[in-house]
């Protein structure tokens, strides 16, 4: 297929004048947005600023309450997705749509039209993953799998529909360096062969390595539509937020002392039967500094997390030393009275219980403070306390006392970390901090882990976003099939560096593997 | 024949039963739908198939009814449950007592009246292999089609491309809404088969192993069911092997019984119960997680519109 940029036919897709209300908050307003066939074109916004209904409702998941949507120039009503699909629409979502007791292959066949069995899914399935180095072992059940893992399924599940339009959301946050570059080279080429891309992000300068044109939403209406690479990623960010965006900032700790976590060859069998076991791990964080900890998704973060805050038990107790005890073999909330604090890379479901309400969910890390007295809740108190985060991290809530589910990714994020923050914990560690939140949350987040580290207090951040590491990490270290890489001063690091240490290539004896 | 091949003929009667209201429920559940409705749905079931099978002396318009009567209430149920969205625990009990209510009514007209034994097939030569004969090829249709049954079911789920929508529908109602899998549809059929099974578990009750209609007939089975569906953690061919293990249960309590081990016989009749306890216990202890669990079992879908 040949690529056809020419302006002169129709655009492959065209929206007009579409909104979407919901009660009293309109979340589309107006928008106005057309896409050529084989164009690469960016999607930017904050959380909140209508991008995921404006998507939702092209896929045909949600009815616009106004608005035309034109294919090819001749007007469309897409009623579900699988009349988006058989127009050619194909879609990697933020949240995945995955189903967790099923296996990859399972996973991408029930999303397949037309016919098909498992065998020759399985072989479309290696051949793509090959293709666009998408490693997926197919006969795993999804819920063995890490985020980055899971995107990948994702991923391959639409590519294998051969689609005309490609929709991705947020589709680099848990790649390494080297896959988000390997992806970019997919979507160029695929941009090449015709198919057209609609691409969300809030890394910046990623859209501005595959876009020639982005359309900016704000508050649900489209602020601008630029050429990114005629203008700054902080002018693009200052479009998305309405205001100029600051960087974090970052000067260098205070000397310091006193070590607040120290890991001594912990070793830790896999949890199910396709996890990642730990070995030998060493690790301190002193307090006033920030510890990063890089690693492509699936290669022990989770378990690292699970046994630093207790949800696993190490072998013996001095495994696992925080702020000088000993508490290998003591349970999380035992951990968390000698003043650790512990925000999981789950925000619903782990950091947060869905269907309960914020004040409610103040208690899942604060029950032994002043939320709760002999076995009751302090209703007030839980009210109070959820208000002061929410004020202080700047969470936005549709409602004074939202169900945690009600709230959008960025801002659960926000209040899931204040939560553990305003108890002024010795040591925080955090799994993947920043993951699918958008840039002004983003930075908020960074710079309250920063702040706290200043403040005397360890923080751990395992993150798969090596900008994000570079800027907040005082020290880092690298994670790769549970050993851990040894722990140096950030200045000492590459971005070349941190990505062999990721792939395993910087002690492997063997040769540099293509990726 | 001996006490033994007849202990072992009335564990296959008293296991049938469970196993084909059970599977029902299994592929319901596996569709994300908890039906706790499965008693009244039985007791339906017998009453209606007993009424046609007596007023039209027929075995077979007796089952085609009992099928029928237990669809109709699971169609009720899930009118309730996907038309309105109602809580699916609150509901299927409404159904159970409401079944159980509705077919003494429909039942009471024929207290008393018996029917004959259903044939059973008989292999010469085969059947007359002493002990396991008798046990493998001298049975009633409905044990041949309740095996059937199992194995279709197991096919159904694992191997066909349907099977596979139902699984991930019943895993994540959202995420297959959003991929535009029809959750509506396939849960409604899902449901239907359901009542059909555990009407048709209930027209087996009283048509082969009781053979007369009394109210409450169906005593625990549903419940019964209901459990094995956990205990085989969803799957059929567990559910197989947990159906005969209660079947056994149930029957070898009775002997025990008749055999005056001077133990109360309270006690021996809450065998079965207590091994279904024991059975969940060590089945979890091994896993160390809620298996097998549908992810979005008895969660009512709304869609985001």
């Amino acid at each position: 297929m040949k690529a056809d940029v020419s302006s002169s036919g129709p655009p492959l897709v065209e929206l007009k004048g579409i909104s979407k209300r919901y009660g009293d908050l309109l979340a589309n307003d107006g928008i106005d947005l057309s896409i050529e066939p084989g164009e690469i074109h960016a999607l930017l916004g904050e959380n909140g600023a209508g991008k995921s209904t404006l998507v939702k409702i092209l896929y045909g998941v949600i009815e616009p309450s106004a608005g035309e949507i034109r294919w090819e120039g001749r007007p469309v009503s897409i009623g579900s997705p699988v009349e988006a699909r058989n127009l050619g629409l194909g879609m990697v979502f933020q949240h995945f749509s995955l189903f967790d007791e099923l296996t990859v292959a399972e996973n991408i066949a029930v999303a397949l039209s037309g016919d098909w069995d498992l065998a020759t899914v399985r072989g479309k399935l290696g051949e793509i993953s090959r293709t666009y180095g998408l490693a997926l072992d197919a006969d795993r059940a999804v819920w063995t799998l890490s985020a980055g893992e899971r995107q990948r399924i994702e991923i391959v599940r639409c590519l294998l529909q051969n689609p005309r339009l490609l929709i991705l959301d947020e589709p680099t946050s848990v790649l390494t360096p080297q896959e988000a570059e390997h992806l970019f080279t997919t979507l160029d080429r695929l941009s090449a062969e015709g198919c057209s891309i609609l691409y969300i992000s809030h890394k910046l300068e990623e859209v501005r390595r595959l876009c020639r044109r982005a359309t900016i939403l704000r508050a649900g209406r489209v602020v601008a539509t630029i050429d990114p690479r005629a203008s700054s990623a902080r002018e693009i960010a200052a479009l998305m937020v309405g205001s100029e965006v600051g960087e974090i900032r970052t000067d260098a700790p205070h000397h310091p002392e006193g070590e607040m976590l120290k890991v001594a060859s912990l070793n830790l069998p896999p949890a199910g039967m396709h996890g990642q076991s730990l070995r030998d791990i060493d690790l301190t964080a002193r307090a006033g500094e920030v510890v990063g900890i890089a690693g492509i998704a699936g290669n022990g973060q989770t378990e690292l997390f699970a046994a630093l805050s207790g949800e696993r038990l190490a072998g013996g107790p001095d495994a696992v030393v925080i702020a000088g005890r000993p508490v290998g073999t003591t349970g999380i909330d035992g951990r968390r009275r000698l003043g650790a604090a512990f925000v999981p890379e789950e925000r619903l479901g782990h950091a947060a219980a869905p269907t309960h309400r914020l004040s409610e969910n103040t208690l899942i890390s604060h029950a032994a403070a002043e939320v709760s007295r002999s076995g009751f809740i302090l209703v007030n108190a839980a009210r109070r306390l959820a208000r002061t985060i929410v004020q202080s991290f700047d969470v936005r809530t549709p409602e004074g006392d939202p169900q945690a589910r009600k709230l959008s990714g960025g801002n659960l994020q926000k209040f899931v970390i204040g939560r553990e923050i305003i108890r002024k914990p010795k040591l925080i560690v955090v799994d993947q901090p920043t993951w699918g939140v958008d840039a002004g949350a983003a930075r908020l987040i960074r710079q309250a882990l920063v702040d706290l580290a200043r403040q005397g207090s360890a923080v751990v951040v395992v993150s798969q976003d090596l900008d994000e590491l570079f800027e907040v990490a005082d020290r880092m270290a690298v994670i790769h099939q549970g050993t851990l890489s040894p722990l140096k001063p950030i200045g000492e690091w590459t971005k070349e560096a941190v990505g062999l240490e990721m792939l395993g290539v910087a002690q492997a004896s063997g040769g540099v593997h293509a990726v | 024949m001996t006490t033994f091949e007849a202990i072992l003929l009335t564990i296959v009667t008293a296991s049938t039963p469970l196993l084909i209201a059970a599977l029902g429920e299994l592929v319901a559940e596996r569709s994300g739908v908890l039906n706790l409705g499965v008693e009244g749905m039985m007791a339906m079931g017998a009453a209606c198939s007993f009424a046609a099978a007596v007023t039209f002396d027929s075995t077979l318009l007796g089952v085609g009814a009992g099928i029928l009567a237990g669809a109709l209430m699971a169609s009720l149920f899930a009118l309730v449950v996907l038309g309105f969205a109602a809580n699916q625990v609150g509901s299927g009990l409404a159904l159970t007592i409401f079944g159980l209510g509705l077919s003494g009514l429909i039942g009471a007209p024929f207290v008393g009246a018996r029917r004959d034994p259903v044939a059973h097939i008989d292999i010469p030569g085969l059947s007359d292999i002493p002990v396991i004969g008798r046990l493998f090829f001298e049975q009633d249709l409905f044990v041949y089609a309740s095996i059937a049954l199992t194995i279709l079911v197991a096919i159904y789920l694992t191997r066909t491309r349907s099977g596979l929508t139902l699984r991930s529908i019943g895993e994540n109602h959202t995420s297959a809404n959003a991929l535009g899998l029809p959750v509506w549809r396939v849960r409604f059929w899902a449901i239907l088969f359901g009542g059909a099974c555990a009407g048709l578990a209930g027209a087996y009750l009283a048509l082969v192993y009781t053979r007369f209609w009394s109210p409450g007939m169906t005593a625990g089975r549903g419940w019964i069911a209901l459990a094995l569906v956990v205990f085989a953690a969803w799957r059929p061919g567990w559910l197989l092997v947990g159906a005969y293990i209660f079947g056994a249960a149930t029957v070898l309590q009775l002997h025990a019984q008749a055999a005056q081990f001077g133990v109360p016989p309270q006690v021996l009749s809450a065998v079965p119960y207590l091994a279904t306890i024991l059975a969940l216990l060590l089945l979890s202890l091994r896993h160390g997680r809620a298996i097998g669990a549908p992810g979005s079992l008895g969660v009512p879908f709304v869609p985001d519109r």
